[in-house]
């Protein structure tokens, strides 16, 4: 028998851990790397990203390229794709007592739309449903690392990631600069209302890893494996 | 400048929205539609143009919706959402844009189908009320009451049967799809009632005659219109009461 693990903000019996950051920030590799540490260690773990909802992934992906989104559309669509995951990804895994673990969650949404100039009000209230999170990382980088990491990675920079469409400059460099410096300055925002644990992620990720992971720790105390479970 | 319910759209003109925006609300069988097109066709007949718009008509995601429909899975925040991105899509290429360029928009629905259904099917008011602050607040929103077995009446009249969305069998109110129907009738009811209030619509009793529900429409519409527009109905023939 395990000990009852300490409750949760939410009141569901498994941990939300969520990885927020800039692009390039390094927070899908450090979300990658915890989900495969706690798998290692025995834990229930699911794993879940921005924007792959097969509702709506394919009209973003066609209103992205036909330029038929505004600001609204482009907000009401992301919160559309974030319900149905969080109704089918994140919110029964908790309630079944797994670790989950979100490559970007509500916090994105505050901060993009609220870039694109839409009333924070009105998007916070959009994501209402949403469960508060056992933990936020919030992964700050200078945007010219992300924008280095950006660079080196030869990805091509998207309309939409760059802000092309708020006419910030005609130039894609220029305005994924610009536009990534509104949305550090959104989640900078956000840090302590949302009680952001920061993470100085312009470090190596060996670095970054122990940070996190100490970090997590403490949130496992108590809470079971599977094989705790199963012997129960 | 026009007023919304709460906030304004990132990219809103500032430019004058001449056009009035008129909306019809009302259960599925409470006539909405047959009076839109004789309430299109009088004011055309005035002189003044109108374009239409009604739920799931988007470019963007009304088929989108019709698959989900099919399914039968979405959450229900999910729908809302769905719904809502489908009107904010309306909204901004073709309520607005319409009403700048002096058009009446007449809205076979608008936010509060989409709102009552949202509460109905577990939504808390509040949030389904915040979500919809962008829409423009109407000028006239004219509520079509017929009683439950009336719309249930024509319903079978029309469909020989009952749709699965209307009868809110997803709701899971009772296996049996009339019993479902009414009781999912009343909840969407219940909610109008309160919205009827709260946001100030015109009720029109709709357990009528078409001629009688359009006579008492025009009498609304009339004079929301600089100037107002005549009131001549001698084009309106009596017709046997509908049956009931």
């Amino acid at each position: 028998m395990s000990a009852d693990p300490t409750p949760s903000g939410h009141g569901e019996p498994g941990r939300l851990l969520v990885f927020e950051g800039l692009d390039g920030s390094g927070k899908s590799t450090q979300a990658r790397l915890m989900l495969k540490w706690l798998q290692a260690r025995g834990y229930r773990v699911f794993f879940t990203e921005w924007n792959s909802s097969e509702l709506v992934s394919d009209t973003i992906r066609r209103g992205k390229k036909k330029g038929l989104l505004t600001p609204t559309t482009f907000s009401l669509l992301h919160a559309t794709d974030f319900a149905d995951r969080f109704e089918r990804h994140i919110l029964p895994p908790l309630r079944a007592g797994y670790i989950v673990i979100c490559d970007r969650y509500a916090y994105t949404a505050f901060a993009r739309d609220a870039a694109r100039g839409c009333d924070p009000v009105w998007v916070r209230n959009l994501y209402a449903f949403a469960l508060p999170p056992d933990r936020v990382f919030y992964f700050r980088v200078p945007v010219a690392t992300s924008l280095e990491r950006k660079l080196a990675s030869r990805q091509k920079i998207a309309y939409y990631e760059a802000g092309m469409d708020l006419g910030l400059s005609a130039d894609v460099v220029e305005s994924y600069q610009r536009f990534q410096n509104r949305l550090k300055r959104e989640y900078d925002r956000l840090a302590p209302i949302d009680h952001f644990t920061v993470i100085d992620a312009n470090r190596p990720v060996e670095q970054i890893l122990r940070t996190v992971r100490r970090e997590v720790r403490p949130l496992l105390a108590g809470f079971p494996t599977t094989e705790a479970l199963t012997h129960a | 400048m026009r007023k919304t319910f709460g906030t304004r759209l990132p990219g809103m003109s500032k430019e004058h929205l001449k056009g009035y925006l008129i909306v019809l609300e009302g259960a599925d069988g409470s006539g909405r539609t047959t009076e839109v097109d004789r309430l299109r066709e009088w004011l055309e007949i005035q002189g003044h143009p109108v374009v239409d718009t009604g739920l799931r008509r988007s470019t963007l995601v009304s088929e989108q919706i019709d698959e989900a429909k099919q399914g039968h899975t979405l959450g229900t925040n999910t729908m809302a959402l769905l719904y809502a991105v489908d009107f904010a899509d309306q909204l901004e290429n073709k309520i607005l844009p319409s009403l700048a360029a002096g058009s009446t928009v007449l809205a076979d629905r608008y936010i509060y189908t989409l709102m009552a259904r949202a509460v109905v099917r577990g939504a808390s008011r509040q949030w389904a009320e915040r979500l919809y602050q962008f829409a423009l607040v109407p000028d006239l929103t004219i509520f079509l009451d017929a009683r439950s077995n009336l719309l249930l009446h024509r319903a079978i009249a029309k469909y020989g049967a009952l749709d699965y969305w209307e009868s809110g069998m997803d709701l899971g109110l009772s296996r049996d799809r009339f019993e479902s129907f009414f009781r999912y009738q009343q909840l969407l009811q219940a909610e109008f009632e309160w919205m009827v209030t709260t946001y100030g619509f015109h009720r029109v009793d709709a357990n009528r005659t078409p001629e009688l529900v359009h006579r008492d429409v025009r009498k609304l519409v009339a004079p929301i219109y600089h100037p107002q527009l005549p009131l001549d109905d001698t084009d309106l023939a009596e017709s046997a009461p509908d049956a009931d």
